[in-house]
């Protein structure tokens, strides 16, 4: 369970990044958080992590206040892959950037190879073992930061806009790996911005702006609210606009195009 | 007046790499067209773009063979000096690319660096913030703007060197929905009052094919796909290449609404919900 309680957050420099956020996610959910460039969902992340610590108010994760813990004792529980992955990359190739957090949390040797192995294997980053992480591709390097959380198998997994610089295979293989962490009762975090990646998961969605949470609420319901989205700058999802466009339509908007499309076809014949 | 830009039968491979990064390759650009460039991670994209801007042959060695033609003139044979005034680069991240103490001078950094003469220099960073609306902002520190801020006074330095070919990489990738509408109608605006030529290199397509001409999808260093955006979207190749398909192309595409999508217009959800209304009416 992760709890914010009235959190505030000021820069040193007197910016207000979090203003009294309060929020409570349970183990298990898949939580997305969306809202315009500069609204705090970073910020929001970082506390998660402990990271930064709220100027007031206070952030509990499983229960302990992250300002009496460290960020390495919240890494254990809580993984982050950062938006811009070279924050996190360092080590001289890829296998040894894997296996560096499962070594430090005192992994056996035979789990720290079987993982490092299933990380590379899953990520298709296997032929990149022993080249840089430097020399990998912006897609690559995002999915060597998730391939690396996800190898010490954390309770929350928080993605900091994944899909940025991914191909719809990588995509699809992104869907998949939230599906699995779903289906084993992590709770996963996303930041993101790529509605149409987000709509097929139907996650509950928190819309932020101005450092304030504006809507909280499942996917099915919130992306409806057109208003409400364009005061945060996101837009609807293609499949919702269509849904909300037609005079005579179903009780659900389509979540997959072929469910708009068996339903379109229907109408059609008649 | 030659193409703007010409690639003929262009391979490179990378000193020590096995296999060429790219593979014969033929591509003719018009002016004011504004091309997409797609396909999966490690297709050879970047290095393209590389041969393109200069970067190969001059910064990164290696076996090449073909010719690159920018305006006319042989990239191989072209100083980067005189390449940098004719292709600009917009990097994904503007941070990468804006450091200055305040927006004007950032804008004028390139310009600087050429020993652009003062006044020119005045008057084309003075037409560039006001074509990308930053002008109030002139004065204000680039670390302190927005990220969709940032991502216009680094056009604007991109735009003030005048250069005809304009390179994009991944643009609205960290931009939040509207301000990536934007920027997308921003560069279609550009290349309507300037003439500029754009390269866009994109995962996200369903802004863009509202504006490109075209979609050139690599796959293994080889063009494999090329064409307006609706034919090669609805290429059943498409997806096998990594691109990500826009919601609203495979539904019109499966619906087979003639008319509603065409080689000419990938329509909006909104076009569609209206041609389906009008249908079932």
């Amino acid at each position: 369970m992760i709890e914010f309680k009235v959190v505030t957050f000021s820069h040193p420099t007197g910016v207000t990044a979090l203003d009294h956020v309060s929020l409570s996610i349970a183990d298990g959910e898949t939580v997305a958080v969306v809202g315009e460039n500069g609204a705090g969902k970073t910020t929001l992340v970082k506390h998660i992590t402990g990271l930064l610590k709220p100027t007031t108010g206070a952030v509990l994760v499983d229960g302990d206040d992250t300002r009496q813990r460290t960020t390495a004792e919240l890494s254990r529980k809580v993984g982050v892959a950062f938006q811009n992955p070279d924050h996190q990359l360092f080590s001289e190739n890829v296998e040894e950037e894997i296996a560096f957090a499962l070594r430090n949390f005192g992994f056996p040797p035979e789990t720290v190879k079987q993982r490092v192995d299933w990380a590379l294997n899953f990520f298709g980053l296997e032929e990149y073992r022993k080249s840089s992480p430097l020399t990998l591709s912006g897609g690559e390097k995002k999915r060597l930061t998730i391939a690396c959380i996800l190898s010490w198998d954390p309770g929350v997994v928080v993605l900091d806009e994944p899909t940025v610089g991914q191909d719809v295979i990588q995509k699809e293989r992104l869907s998949e790996t939230v599906r699995m962490l779903k289906s084993t009762g992590k709770t996963v975090i996303i930041v993101s911005h790529d509605i149409e990646f987000l709509w097929p998961m139907q996650p509950r969605v928190i819309v932020m702006s101005r450092g304030k949470i504006i809507a909280d609420g499942p996917a099915s319901d919130l992306m409806l609210e057109r208003e409400v989205l364009a005061s945060a700058r996101v837009s609807q999802p293609q499949l919702v606009t269509l849904y909300q466009g037609l005079k005579k339509r179903p009780a659900q908007p389509f979540v997959h195009v072929h469910d708009a499309r068996s339903w379109l076809a229907s109408e059609a014949n008649g | 007046m030659p193409r703007i830009l010409s690639i003929q039968n262009f391979s490179f491979r990378y000193p020590g790499a096995q296999r060429l990064a790219v593979d014969s390759f033929d591509l003719e650009v018009d002016r004011s067209e504004i091309i997409i460039l797609a396909g999966p991670s490690g297709c050879g994209k970047s290095t393209l773009l590389r041969s393109i801007n200069g970067l190969i042959p001059h910064m990164y060695s290696g076996d090449y063979s073909g010719a690159v033609l920018m305006d006319g003139a042989n990239v191989r044979e072209e100083s980067m000096r005189a390449l940098a005034q004719k292709v600009g680069f917009l990097f994904q991240n503007p941070e990468n690319q804006i450091f200055m103490f305040s927006v004007e001078r950032d804008v004028a950094f390139g310009l600087e660096n050429l020993g652009v003469p003062r006044e020119e220099m005045r008057r084309r960073v003075d037409e560039a913030m006001a074509q990308l609306g930053i002008t109030h902002l002139a004065r204000r520190a680039p670390h302190e703007l927005s990220d969709g801020q940032k991502q216009r006074v680094a056009l604007a330095g991109v735009l003030a060197m005048q250069p005809g070919l304009v390179i994009l990489d991944e643009p609205t990738s960290l931009l939040d929905p509207m301000t990536a509408s934007e920027l997308v109608e921003l560069v279609d605006k550009i290349r309507r009052e300037n003439g500029t030529t754009f390269i866009v290199v994109e995962h996200r397509l369903d802004l863009l094919v509202r504006i490109a001409d075209r979609l050139v999808v690599m796959n293994s260093g080889k063009k494999v796909l090329d064409g307006s955006c609706w034919d090669v979207l609805t290429d059943e190749r498409a997806e096998g290449y990594g691109l990500s398909v826009p919601a609203i192309v495979k539904l019109e595409k499966g619906l087979n609404y003639h008319d509603v999508g065409t080689s000419a217009r990938i329509p909006t959800a909104a076009q569609l919900a209206e041609e389906v209304n009008s249908r079932t009416a």
